[in-house]
């Protein structure tokens, strides 16, 4: 009885160092980017200034545009954090050597990706709370309560896909180079899958392969969560974005581990 | 293979390559409880890919690492380790004793804050951001962080390179009280006098081979001559042409002679130079030794 109950003293104390190392993980990669301001700002203010001048003043008082454009800038705003946060940090820190410090020092193996999946998971909720109230307060965005939230909901899980695609870029590519990367999947992949305006006036080829990008499918989520038109079933979507974010993780994963 | 298991760290038959590069061609090497063991030899020798594989950064193409018996890419087996690796920034915007914090909570049996500030000299460090740093002191938070967890095995990749000489004498006092403690380290360097100065064993490494290992007084055996220098009018021409002289050197009117038997030239040069001054003999220092065993393995 004895033994039985030191162990499992013993593997509680394990599990609240577990716990403690990811929790400080987490709090010394929010200080880190509290403290580089020139990263935090430009990635906090770019999507809702692109939302402002697109989605807001090019729009006139069109209620369905409306709606579909505040779902669709939603998840233009939350691939940033992910895309940004993984692929130019991670190449950055990979570069640096620090990657292959904490992997020796011994951190908890997945402290490091969590921190970042926090810290993108945060920066996404800030941008779709700073979008919603543009949307209510400039559009005239109306959705009931539970639909704000589910909207934030899927905003905020959301980011992960591209936490794993900036992970894949940033196991990969140059920290100098991972930002003009980053923007060359960022941007062209928002505009194909109808994030700035719909598939159907944009040429029938690009709705044809809109399948193929995650940020299409997070679209059709947001726009079933509001009860708007979207196409195909949620499982699908859903279906498509858990595959996607596992083949990135499982690619990225063998990729780190020759990286050093 | 009983060896292998009473060493903390152990390399067998280790060959890795990087594309058509053969970086490790078959190396053995083991790790000693409590023992200093420094890894000498040229850039590109294969120093760092040896750590790398005994840290489970790299994987051998054939043989094997262990690290106290385990696979080293276990946790459990690094929890015993520190590690300072030799090109490594740390984040700019955090500040050392937030390091410190941080690399503590890897450990399941952290070294306690002021024992870690007292053995590396962080103290007066602890609020300054890394990147306000100069490199010694960011060399020294380097060496903070990885005495964070109780180790038995310390790998240091060249750890007083930029250091001064007050810095870089603090830490060779810190290396010996850790393992005083028992806790043995692997060190590599390119400064000769740290390995002279502390390590136990040497071992040596060109081109992905082990050339010689053994105490430092036994690389120093293997250079048989010694050092004999003097003030004298003798031609250095002629004392060349004396048996077992090696070579002879002039600078100004300092006579530098290399031999294996410096008895018999000491002899021989106080009988032709009576007016012969600042006669010394030195035995190899290990630098020559290194000279001597590379270009052997050459």
């Amino acid at each position: 009885m004895k033994t039985t109950a030191m162990s499992v003293s013993m593997r509680n104390d394990a599990l609240g160092d577990t716990v403690r190392a990811y929790a400080l993980e987490a709090k010394y990669e929010f200080l880190r980017v509290l403290r580089t301001p020139a990263f935090a700002i430009p990635s906090l203010l770019f999507p809702p200034l692109f939302y402002l001048l697109f989605g807001v003043l090019l729009n006139h008082g069109n209620s369905a545009a409306a709606h579909y454009l505040f779902a669709t800038y939603s998840v233009f705003g939350v691939m940033a954090p992910g895309l940004f946060g993984f692929g130019v940090a991670v190449a950055t820190e990979r570069e640096r050597g620090l990657l292959a410090l904490k992997r020796v020092a011994p951190m908890p193996p997945g402290a490091y990706l969590a921190a970042k999946m926090v810290m993108a998971m945060a920066f996404a909720a800030i941008i779709y709370l700073m979008l919603a109230i543009m949307a209510a307060s400039l559009c005239d965005v109306r959705l009931a309560l539970a639909q704000w939230l589910g909207l934030g909901l899927i905003a905020i899980s959301g980011v992960l896909p591209f936490c794993a695609l900036g992970l894949v870029i940033g196991s990969r590519a140059n920290a100098a180079a991972s930002p003009a990367i980053v923007n060359f999947i960022y941007l062209p992949m928002a505009f194909l899958s109808g994030l700035w305006m719909p598939l159907s006036m944009l040429p029938k080829f690009i709705g044809d392969i809109a399948v193929l990008w995650p940020p299409y499918h997070l679209a059709q989520l947001a726009l079933a969560a509001m009860g708007r038109e979207h196409a195909g079933s949620a499982t699908m979507h859903v279906a498509f974005l858990v595959a996607f974010t596992a083949i990135c993780f499982a690619l990225a994963k063998r990729w780190l581990a020759r990286a050093t | 293979m009983g060896d292998a298991v009473e060493n903390v760290a152990q390399l067998s038959a280790a060959v890795k390559r990087y594309g058509s590069t053969l970086a490790l061609a078959g190396v053995d090497l083991g790790v000693r409880r409590g023992e200093i063991l420094a890894l000498l030899g040229p850039n590109g020798a294969g120093k760092t890919t040896a750590i790398s594989l005994l840290l489970g950064l790299l994987r051998a193409d054939s043989g094997e690492a262990r690290l106290f018996g385990m696979d080293p890419a276990l946790r459990v087996a690094r929890q015993r380790t520190g590690v300072m690796l030799q090109n490594t920034s740390l984040p700019d915007t955090l500040r050392v004793g937030e390091l410190i914090d941080l690399f503590r909570s890897y450990y399941a049996r952290p070294r306690t804050v002021a024992d870690i500030i007292a053995l590396s000299g962080v103290g007066d460090l602890l609020d300054r951001r890394y990147a306000q740093l100069s490199g010694g002191q960011q060399r020294r938070t380097q060496f903070a962080l990885a005495i964070c967890g109780c180790a038995e095995l310390l790998f240091l990749d060249e750890p007083t390179t930029g250091l001064d000489i007050e810095a870089r004498e603090t830490m060779w006092r810190a290396i010996r009280r850790l393992v005083d403690e028992g806790c043995a380290v692997v060190l590599t360097t390119h400064y000769l006098e740290e390995a002279e100065a502390l390590a136990d064993r040497v071992v040596m490494i060109a081109k992905g081979r082990i050339v010689a290992a053994g105490s430092v007084s036994d690389m120093r055996a293997r250079v048989a001559s010694r050092r004999v220098r003097c003030v004298s009018t003798l031609a250095p021409d002629a004392i060349a042409g004396w048996p077992d002289v090696r070579s002879v050197a002039r600078d100004g009117e300092r006579m530098d002679i290399v031999t294996d038997k410096a008895e018999a030239v000491v002899l021989r040069l106080l009988q032709e130079d009576a007016a012969l001054k600042e006669l010394e003999v030195v035995r190899a220092g290990l630098a020559d030794a290194f000279v001597e065993i590379t270009r052997e393995a050459a």
